[in-house]
């Protein structure tokens, strides 16, 4: 038996944690709190939320089971983790829907108290796991965390419903302990969040401090384990998810630009965040309106736009449907616009919490007539924030509507990030024009709204309040150079290819792709969106096999970078992991001829590392055993 | 920052260089030389002036005016306006429409445009009829109808325009019609005056899919025993001689009468500036159509703050209490730790 004083202290190099319980259960306020501290710690992390659709799903099902994965590490990493190293389970159900990713010899804390014939049956169980032996392969921690929770809490006057309801702070302090991390500053959260109900406060802090204790002294834990700080290079961090980063960046986008921001947007899982955030920041200058409707958030940001404001909308798949008519029309008037897709499963409602990436099809076409937009994707969670900028960098300069894709893994997930110095962030601002830019017949000077800049093909950006430049514009074909309504035959040849001519021309102005290690020529593997750390995790095992790969992950997807054919002709072979049925791969294919191997995945879940490293070694030992094939021949 | 005097300006200085396309002798003729008119009694400079705009024959007004303007899609105006009034109140907003632009595909951002009380001047040509896709029926379309897509007479019941503005919380309703430049003249210029939405239902005549559809209300001849004449704080009767007049009874419910029956002093009073919107609703549902005594004025004109002065104010409140936005200052605002 151990000492309970002075129990070891394990250190690892990782781990992966999943808090699972019913959706009421707290478990992302756990998992992020978890996350927060590690963070605070110095750890590199990367998170994995994973909740359902409905907000309180019934109680004890499979159904309404919400997980939290977080990956901590010593180490650079870039995945939230394969599989889960330790599961807490808060009742039956959790244990049930999660099991399943737990490789074996993994460990289970489990509230013990929820394991009764109720709850065991809802959760489909016929026999108690806990004592039929089917968890033999794990180390279980049978931990009575309802129980101990209410007792904790039983002099504080907390009514037991609501005494329960703190099982969460239980939970996160027994991995607390586990994981050493220190307490101060979750107390310190516990106190500030609930300061307006003292009574839950008490209860939280009361219950907390019992996991953490229980965690000490119960003969029950042989050790604690420590996962020690990351070598970050110096700078100032914070812990920021996607849609936060996103609503950061749109924010320094518009001071960059030096104009005001204004957003229309209607509540949609999962974009909401990025409206909530930047609600808050008025003091900015930053506009937002939540709309009656997709189509009118989006109309109100053109409205703004032609006002002289960067014209956000956020939205998710099906708002990008229902805003397909005024993006043409953003398409026609040649005015700048954001419009932001935080992708989720589809179609139709499909799965609104769940992550996919099956709108890049929809970015590209999903618009009646030849209306091209520009069309970036950010990778990870703090990239949003670059992304963002580019976004707008690219919107302004051509005056057109950009397309930002995201997706719920990003928006939700987290990572440390190390804060940019504003000071080097890019100047993206564009005059508006001021004086007139023609010669009538009579020698006055009058405005043309669409006579183009000859680098860029952008027309002026002229906005109301500058005497002299009154003008009108519309969804109409309009003449080439004055702008006026027309519907000849060669103008609109000319204004359709000309709009083709000025989005292509992007391509010049965006960097070449990257490949992060060009030395080998088997295998690319080329990416975009939300799988640039699956992709990383992959090849740096494949890397530690000894064998060799490439990645290649874009984020313009529309011009794609000019160099993307030759970079992706180098290769062997060319691999696209997507989740969706292979929308890059066919758009590659179709514009580069290049035989582009598609790995597709709609599981609402993020590829896992191993998933790709599979196909890529299939690929390789192919490419070997033809190799090997053509010696002998 | 001082600002210079407006320039005088003509009726010919907000006529723009092209040339009109609606058909000969459609109403909007008559709709655009009232505004055209109006303008240089404004006050207001043309490049602070907009015209917005959805898809129809009426969408077609903001290339006549020598303004700023944008002709956006069908049913959007409301919404394009919206965004563009909130983000610069500095701006004339006006947004031109039709009965099937603002009732039937833009309803939605037409009344959350009005409940909001978004500063604009939306004028609705009301016309019954689509008249841009030739001649289908519309929102505001009389039951039994007989068009080109209801070859058996149409069974919808019809929008009364004044009754939805007004159950919409609009501030400011008011309606007129396209035979009478002096009365548009005058509605024209309360609906710009009045800070908030102002929603103007125009009776205009489309003289070829639905040619003399007001006629009853607008005709010299049958005019003064059908147009209404709202005028505030004064008894409602009409007639040639004023002989006839609405009348409230016990129940609040609203009936035609000779005044010579009741006497003038029975004879409701028209009160635009009352808070409660009931007194204008039961004027709006006087007719069930213009094919009966119509009520036509300003129904109702009431003060409450504009939408975006309100958002406005809430950025100047926001930078009194936390100072102007330090972006360095934002991403440093969760937890941040430093290493060095």
């Amino acid at each position: 038996m151990t000492d309970t004083a002075s129990k070891d202290v394990t250190e690892l190099d990782h781990v992966v944690i999943r808090f699972a319980g019913d959706s009421g259960d707290g478990m992302q306020l756990t998992g992020d709190r978890f996350t927060s501290a590690s963070a605070l710690f110095g750890n590199d992390l990367s998170t994995l939320p994973d909740f359902p659709a409905e907000i309180r799903a019934p109680a004890g099902t499979l159904a309404g089971v919400s997980a939290f994965q977080v990956n901590i590490s010593d180490h650079d990493i870039l995945t939230p983790g394969d599989h889960p190293s330790v599961l807490v389970a808060m009742n039956p159900a959790a244990l049930r829907a999660n099991l399943g990713d737990v490789p074996r010899g993994g460990t289970l804390i489990v509230n013990s108290d929820t394991f009764e014939d109720r709850n065991l049956a809802k959760a489909g169980y016929s026999s108690n796991p806990l004592t039929d032996g089917s968890l033999d392969a794990f180390t279980v921690y049978e931990v009575p965390m309802t129980s101990l929770t209410v007792e904790a809490t039983k002099d504080l006057g907390v009514k037991p419903r609501d005494a329960e309801r703190s099982k969460n702070c239980f939970a996160l302090g027994v991995i607390s302990w586990m994981y050493t991390r220190p307490v101060e500053g979750t107390i310190e959260w516990i106190q500030e969040r609930f300061a307006a109900k003292p009574k839950v406060m008490q209860s939280n802090l009361a219950a907390f401090r019992a996991g953490y204790n229980f965690g000490e002294t119960a003969e029950l834990f042989v050790s604690s384990y420590e996962v020690k700080p990351t070598t970050f290079s110096p700078g100032d961090y914070v812990n920021v998810s996607g849609n936060t980063a996103l609503a950061w960046g749109l924010i320094a986008a518009a001071q960059l630009a030096r104009i005001p921001m204004f957003l229309g947007s209607y509540p949609i899982t999962p974009a909401s965040d990025i409206l909530h955030e930047l609600s808050k920041h008025k003091n900015f200058g930053v506009r937002t309106l939540q709309a009656e409707d997709e189509i009118a958030g989006i109309s109100a940001a053109i409205g703004a736009a032609f006002g002289g404001h960067l014209g956000v909308t956020t939205t998710s798949g099906p708002g990008v449907d229902l805003k397909a008519e005024a993006m043409g029309l953003a398409v026609s008037l040649e005015l700048p616009l954001l419009v932001i897709d935080i992708q989720r499963g589809g179609p139709s409602t499909g799965l609104p919490t769940k992550t996919e990436q099956s709108d890049l099809m929809l970015a590209m076409y999903g618009r009646h007539g030849e209306a091209p937009m520009p069309i970036v994707a950010a990778k990870t969670p703090s990239d949003c924030f670059a992304v963002a900028i580019e976004a707008a960098r690219i919107a302004l300069k051509y005056r057109t509507p950009v397309l930002l894709l995201s997706d719920g893994y990003l928006a939700n997930g987290s990572e440390p990030w190390r804060l940019p110095d504003v000071a080097d962030l890019p100047d993206i601002s564009v005059p508006f024009a001021t004086e007139t830019n023609h010669v009538d017949d009579d020698g006055n000077g009058e405005f043309w709204p669409y006579l183009r800049n000859p680098d860029t093909l952008a027309r002026p950006w002229a906005v109301p309040g500058t005497p002299g430049l009154e003008h009108r514009i519309g969804g109409l074909e309009k003449q080439d150079g004055t702008g006026n309504v027309n519907y000849e035959a060669m103008n609109h040849e000319r204004m359709t290819r000309l709009r083709a001519a000025k989005i292509a021309g992007i391509a010049a102005d965006i960097p070449g792709v990257e490949v992060d290690d060009d030395s080998g020529r088997e295998l690319v593997v080329l990416g975009w969106g939300s799988t640039y750390g699956a992709i990383g995790a992959a090849i740096r095992r494949i890397r530690a096999r000894g064998l060799r790969a490439s990645q290649a992950h874009l984020t313009h997807l529309f011009p794609f970078p000019a160099d993307l054919g030759e970079v992706l002709r180098r290769y062997s072979r060319v691999l696209v992991p997507e989740m969706n049925l292979g929308q890059l791969s066919r758009l590659v294919r179709a514009e580069y001829l290049v035989d582009a191997q598609s790995l597709t995945k709609v599981q609402g879940a993020p590829f896992k590392a191993s998933e790709i490293e599979s196909a890529m070694l299939a690929l390789l030992d192919n490419a070997t055993a033809r190799v090997g094939t053509e010696n002998v021949t | 920052m001082t600002d210079v005097a407006v320039p005088l300006t003509s009726r010919k200085d907000w006529m723009s260089d092209q040339e009109v396309r609606w058909c000969p002798g459609c109403g909007d003729y008559s709709i655009l030389a009232a505004v055209q008119l109006l303008m240089p009694d404004l006050g207001v400079r043309r490049e602070n002036t907009v015209f917005v705009s959805g898809i129809g024959c009426a969408a077609r007004f903001p290339y006549y005016m020598n303004t700023y303007g944008l002709h956006s899609i069908h049913g959007r105006a409301a919404a394009v306006a919206t965004g563009l009034a909130a983000a610069r109140p500095d701006l004339d907003v006006w947004v031109i429409s039709g009965d099937g632009d603002s009732l039937s595909i833009g309803g939605n951002h037409l009344i959350h445009a009005l409940r909001r009380n978004v500063n604009l001047t939306i004028l609705m040509f009301n016309n019954q009829i689509y008249g841009l896709t030739k001649g289908q029926y519309s929102p505001t379309s009389e039951v039994g109808k007989v068009t080109k897509s209801t070859p058996f007479g149409s069974v919808d019941q019809p929008f009364n325009p004044v009754s939805l503005a007004l159950g919409a919380e609009a501030t400011f309703v008011a309606r007129t019609h396209d035979m009478d430049r002096k009365h548009m003249l005058e509605v024209f210029k309360r609906a710009h005056d009045h800070k908030g939405a102002a929603f103007v239902e125009v009776y205009q005549n489309c003289n070829v899919f639905n040619d003399g559809a007001f006629d009853t209300v607008t005709s010299k001849e049958t005019r003064p025993d059908n147009l209404i004449p709202l005028q505030h704080g004064r008894p409602i009767r009409f007639g040639a001689d004023g002989e006839k007049g609405v009348v409230a009874d016990s129940q609040g419910r609203l009936r035609l009468v000779a005044v010579a029956d009741t006497g003038e002093d029975a004879l409701l009073v028209h009160d635009e500036a009352r808070d409660d919107p009931g007194l204008a609703f039961a004027l709006s549902r006087l007719a069930a159509g213009p094919h009966e005594p119509t009520p036509v004025g300003v129904f109702r004109a009431v003060p409450r703050a504009d939408y975006g002065s309100l958002v406005a104010d809430q950025l100047v409140a926001a930078q009194a209490a936390r100072g102007p936005g330090d972006l360095a200052a934002l991403l440093r605002s969760g937890a941040s730790w430093t290493v060095t």
